[in-house]
C-alpha cells in the first residue's frame, strides 16, 4: 500500500554476517532477487507485509469508487469507472500472486485482512461523498499511488518489481479520467465548480498522508532502503507529488486547501503545512470515518462467496474423478 | 482458516502471432476452464494477448537457484561455442 506498506513490518533477521553480506552484495550490484533465491528472513517478512498490504489496498480501494458506478452521470463516465475499478481488482490479484511467491498462501493473506492483522492504505477509509470526489480520487489518490508505484518499479524483489511495472502502465488512465471529471465540473456552473472545490478540500490532505509518516518517524525505512525494497523516502515522494500537482490544481482554477502553500524559489519546490498526524494515526489504527464499513463489506463479500468457492472445487473434483474413471474404463 | 485452498496456475501469454508464450503471472482457480477465464480477465484487459496457456503451478519442475553454478557455470568457459572465437580474414567478407 504505497509508502504506508511498511507499517507493522518487522525487518529483524537472524542470519550470520557472511550470509547477510553476500545478500547485500547482490542488492548493491542491482541484481534482482527471485522467489527461490536465498534471502534473509527479515527481507522475506518485510516484503510479505509490504506487498500484501499493497494488495489489500487495491482490493479495499474498489469500495469507495464502486459505490458510484451505478450513479455515474453518463454512460462514458460509467464505462470508464467500471474499467478503473476492474483494474484495481486486477492490481490486487497481481500483487497477491507476487506475495505468494514468498511462501505465504492466498488464504492466509485474506485472513490477515479480514481479521485486521494486516492494514490497507488509510486513504480508503474516507468516503466518496459526491461525484466530484470520484474525480478527485482519480486525480489525487491515483496520482499519489502512481508517484509511489513508479518508485517501486525498481524494487529489488523481481516479482514485486514486475507487478509494479504492469500496474504503472495501467494507472495513467485512472488519473487522467479523474482529472477530466474535475475539468468538466470546473468548466460547468458555479455549483459544479463548488462541488469540485469541496472535493479537493476533502481529499488533499488524506492524499498527502498516503506517502506515510515523516522520514524521521518512519522506523522501518532504513533497512528497507538498504535492501532496496524501497528506493525513495516518504518525504521526498510527497514533495514530488505536491510539486507536480499544484500546477494542475491551478489549471482547474481550484484552491489547494493549505494557507501555507508557497513556492520556494531556493529549493525549487513548494513549502506546505505539516500533516495532521493525529488524524493519520487515528485512521491507520482503525478509527477513520469508514474503517468499520470497509471491513464489514470485505467480510460480507468473503462470507457470501464461500459457497461459490466450495462449489467450484467440488465440481472440479467430481469432473476429475469422472475423467479418471472414463480413462480406466477405456484401458 | 478451514477453507480448502484453491489451486494456483501459472499464466503464459502470446502477445502477437509469431512470438512465443511468455510468463505473465499466476491465478487461483478450481479447474482449467475457470483458470483460463480468470487469466483472460486479469491479464488481458488491454489486448495483451492472442493466446493463453495456463499450467498448474505444482506441475512445474524448476531448477534450484542453489545449483545455479553447477547447472550453468560450465557454459561460461566454452567460448568456442561463439562465432567470435574463430578468426576469418577480413578479405573473406561477412560470414
Ligand atoms: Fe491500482
Ligand atoms: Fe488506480
Amino acid at each position: 500500500m504505497y509508502s504506508q506498506g511498511l507499517i507493522g513490518a518487522d525487518g529483524s533477521t537472524v542470519e550470520d554476517e557472511a550470509f547477510l553480506e553476500a545478500f547485500q552484495k547482490r542488492i548493491d550490484a542491482e541484481q534482482k532477487i527471485e522467489p527461490n533465491d536465498p534471502m534473509p528472513e527479515g527481507y522475506r517478512r518485510t516484503l510479505i507485509r509490504q506487498i500484501s498490504q499493497h494488495a489489500h489496498s487495491e482490493i479495499v480501494g474498489m469500495l469507495p469508487e464502486g459505490n458510484w458506478i451505478t450513479r455515474a452521470p453518463t454512460l462514458r463516465r460509467k464505462a470508464a469507472l467500471l474499467a478503473k475499478v476492474q483494474d484495481e481488482g486486477g492490481h490486487g490479484l497481481y500483487l497477491y500472486s507476487a506475495a505468494e511467491t514468498l511462501g505465504v498462501s492466498r488464504e492466509e493473506l485474506t485472513d490477515q485482512l479480514l481479521t485486521g492483522a494486516a492494514k490497507y492504505s488509510s486513504i480508503f477509509n474516507y468516503p466518496a461523498l459526491t461525484w466530484a470526489d470520484i474525480g478527485a480520487i482519480g486525480w489525487l489518490v491515483d496520482g499519489a499511488a502512481i508517484m509511489n508505484q513508479i518508485a517501486l518499479c525498481r524494487c529489488s524483489y523481481g516479482p514485486y518489481s514486475r507487478a509494479m511495472i504492469r500496474i504503472c502502465k495501467e494507472e495513467s488512465f485512472h488519473q487522467r479520467q479523474g482529472y477530466e471529471i474535475l475539468l468538466t465540473l470546473c468548466r460547468g456552473t458555479d455549483e459544479q465548480k463548488q462541488l469540485a472545490q469541496e472535493a479537493i478540500n476533502r481529499i488533499w490532505w488524506p492524499a498527502l498522508m498516503m506517502f506515510g509518516p515523516h522520514d524521521s518517524e518512519s522506523t522501518h525505512s532504513d533497512q528497507s532502503m538498504h535492501w532496496k525494497i524501497k528506493r525513495f523516502s516518504n518525504d521526498s515522494l510527497r514533495d514530488k507529488f505536491v510539486n507536480a500537482t499544484v500546477p494542475q490544481a491551478d489549471y482547474l482554477g481550484l484552491k489547494v486547501p493549505d494557507p501555507n502553500l508557497k513556492w520556494n524559489e531556493e529549493k525549487q519546490g513548494y513549502d506546505y503545512s505539516d500533516i495532521d498526524w493525529d488524524e493519520f494515526w487515528r485512521v491507520v489504527k482503525g478509527d477513520g470515518i469508514c474503517n468499520r464499513d470497509r471491513m464489514k463489506a470485505r467480510r460480507k463479500a468473503h462470507r457470501e462467496g464461500a459457497w461459490v468457492r466450495e462449489a467450484a472445487l467440488a465440481f472440479a473434483e467430481k469432473r476429475a474423478a469422472a475423467a479418471e474413471a472414463a480413462k480406466t474404463a477405456a484401458e | 482458516m478451514s477453507e480448502k485452498p484453491t489451486p494456483l496456475w501459472e499464466v503464459f501469454i502470446r502477445a502477437r502471432n509469431g512470438l512465443s508464450h511468455k510468463h505473465a503471472g499466476s491465478i487461483h482457480a478450481a479447474d482449467a476452464e475457470m483458470a483460463l477465464q480468470a487469466a483472460r480477465d486479469v491479464y488481458t484487459r488491454r489486448g495483451e494477448g492472442q493466446s493463453l496457456w495456463v499450467v498448474r503451478s505444482d506441475q512445474i519442475v524448476a531448477s534450484d537457484p542453489v545449483d545455479k553454478d553447477m547447472m550453468f557455470e560450465p557454459t561460461a568457459s566454452k567460448i568456442y561455442r561463439h562465432p567470435t572465437f574463430y578468426e576469418i580474414p577480413e578479405e573473406v567478407g561477412n560470414m
